[in-house]
């Protein structure tokens, strides 16, 4: 089948739990897909099995009709895979510019020999697309700053401009609004919908705020202890019957 | 007003002409050491130069790409031993010295394997190991290590009619200048991001796309080139090599020079060589001292100081530059 992203009877435990049951999920080019359900439901670990950090012990995995099972990180980035992480993992004692440069690095044309000898064109190159990035997430007055040093609603934001900053044909983003302001919140959102329509980026969203996730995605799946429970429009997803239970228990 | 006009222009060595006055007068200075200081602040000047080296190189590994080694002096005994038999072949100084980075770069690269799976204090003990099997090999192999009565280095001979002295002193100093030059481009390009990327988090690293384990393996490799030079010059300047210059203590001096220069700083990693030339110079009475003391400075320094020398640099440039507002 023609998929764009294509899980298949996904497998993954740790020990005796099963973090992850023959889940299956499809996602068509340039559609928005939110993955909902309770902590410890396995989204995350669906997103760490597709970018490659945890290896799934049974199932299969393609994007654009080629495996990513057995693929190191980088590898799946390389193919147009990006993230961002539930709890921010970025650099944090490097500059906002440096954050996003390194979401760069896959596509530098690499020479030891020019870093060495403080040749930068590259450099220069790869500064312009990093600029454009920071302009179309308004991080100017941050560029140059810790990203320590930034206040959370702004590190959220660095996230998904690093993750753009790869170029990527699919993007997974883990709890983009989560410990956001409502006001917050409506921004990314906005940018959410932005990237979509401005870089054309496929979307896969794990949200536990289902008013955000109703809204940004076409298409819901509901995960509950690693199984799929549910399916279908935001608005089928949520009135299932599974799905309540899950969330509100009998 | 200063304002940076194009990307280009954001990218240079140094921006600032005040920042150029200031690095030509301390070159300048140098260069003169010759003319007002005696020789035995000279060879001292020439120590620190060639420790300052292998220091930054160390620094890039645990500094910047955050991997402990302890093993250094291991590299540094490869780089020692390596130079001086090329050198007894008659082979010229600085392809000698070339040689012997690349020798203990190869082994760093062995030795950053461990690294892909270990982490923090598990690496440490296993580079820690390294640096014990070198020194062994070395202690107990005769036709390495030239047996009971060491290996000789034939001597540079001086050019230029300059003392040798003044000699070694240039050429020292000329290296150091290259490598610091050097490291200062590296860690600002897309490689010095990668090892700083994978030192903050190593996952996020990889998702981003770096390979982990090219990096880290490079790290591993350029870190132990710098030791290699370090181990030749290190070698040229004793004269004679003996197996016992390479054991534990030489590589927890590195150690104290990087903690106390600075993590993640080139200029502290000179000051760092400065620090543990000049502690044992000053307490040459009383030896025991010196370790009592290297451990008492890194209390400190961790507790109070935690960028070491290099961040009591920053600090004292960031008052001048509010100054006189704070």
């Amino acid at each position: 089948m023609g998929g764009f992203l294509e899980v298949t009877d996904l497998s993954l435990s740790f020990g005796g739990i099963k973090a992850l049951a023959g889940v299956g999920v499809q996602i068509a080019e340039g559609e928005t897909l939110a993955v909902i359900g309770p902590n410890g439901s396995g989204k995350t670990s669906l997103f760490n099995c597709i970018t490659g950090i945890y290896r799934p012990a049974a199932g299969g995995i393609t994007f654009k009709g080629e495996s990513l099972l057995g693929l190191s990180p980088d590898a799946v980035t390389q193919r147009g895979v990006a993230r961002t992480f539930q709890n921010l993992r970025l650099f944090l004692n490097m500059s906002v510019l440096d954050n996003l440069m390194v979401g760069r690095h896959l596509h530098f044309k690499k020479n030891l020999l020019h870093a060495m000898l403080r040749l930068r064109g590259e450099e220069v190159r790869h500064r312009r697309r990093c600029e454009e990035i920071i302009e179309f997430l308004n991080l100017e007055p941050y560029r140059k700053s810790r990203v320590a040093d930034c206040p959370f609603g702004v590190q959220k934001k660095i996230e998904l401009g690093r993750a753009l900053a790869t170029e990527p044909k699919l993007l997974l983003l883990d709890e983009p609004v989560s410990g956001l302001t409502a006001e917050e919140k409506e921004e990314v959102s906005y940018w959410i919908h932005e990237v979509r329509g401005r870089f054309g980026i496929t979307i896969l969203l794990v949200e536990h705020d289902l008013r955000v996730a109703s809204r940004l995605a076409s298409r819901m799946v509901a995960l509950d202890h690693g199984v799929k429970i549910a399916e279908g429009t935001p608005a089928e997803v949520q009135r299932h019957p599974e799905v309540i239970r899950a969330y509100l228990g009998e | 007003m200063d304002l940076v006009e194009s990307y280009r222009e954001d990218l240079r060595f140094a921006r600032k002409p005040l920042t150029w006055l200031l690095l030509g007068a301390l070159l300048a200075a140098l260069l003169a050491l010759p003319g007002y200081a005696d020789s035995s602040w000279l060879v001292r000047a020439s120590v620190i130069c060639l420790y300052a080296i292998g220091i930054m190189g160390q620094n890039i590994l645990i500094g910047y790409t955050g991997q402990i080694s302890f093993g250094q002096a291991g590299f540094l005994a490869i780089g020692a031993y390596s130079f001086a038999h090329l050198k007894t072949l008659g082979v010229p100084f600085l392809l000698a010295l070339g040689a012997a980075g690349l020798a203990a770069g190869l082994a760093g690269v062995l030795v950053g394997f461990p690294s892909l799976r270990l982490k923090g204090p598990y690496l440490a003990i296993a580079t820690l190991g390294f640096g014990v099997a070198v020194y062994q090999i070395f202690a107990n192999w005769e036709l390495l290590s030239g047996g009971r009565s060491g290996l000789p280095v034939p001597k540079l001979q001086p050019a230029f009619g300059l003392s040798r002295e003044v000699y070694v002193y240039y050429i020292y100093l000329g290296l150091l200048v290259v490598s610091t030059v050097v490291t200062y481009n590296l860690i600002s390009s897309y490689v010095g991001r990668a090892f700083v990327a994978i030192r903050d988090s190593d996952i996020a690293a990889e998702v981003m796309g770096v390979n982990l384990t090219r990096y880290k393996l490079l790290a591993f490799a350029i870190s132990s080139f710098y030791t290699g030079v370090h181990g030749g010059l290190f070698a040229q300047f004793l004269g004679h090599l003996e197996p016992q210059t390479f054991n534990i203590a030489e590589s927890l001096t590195l150690f104290v020079a990087v903690i106390v220069g600075g993590l993640a700083s080139v200029e502290g990693s000179i000051l760092g060589a400065v620090f543990v030339i000049l502690v044992p110079t000053f307490f040459s009475a009383s030896r025991w001292l010196v370790p009592v003391l290297y451990g008492l400075t890194i209390l400190v320094i961790l507790v109070f100081q935690p960028l070491g020398l290099a961040g009591l640099w920053i600090k004292t440039r960031l008052y001048f530059q509010l100054w006189p507002f704070r």
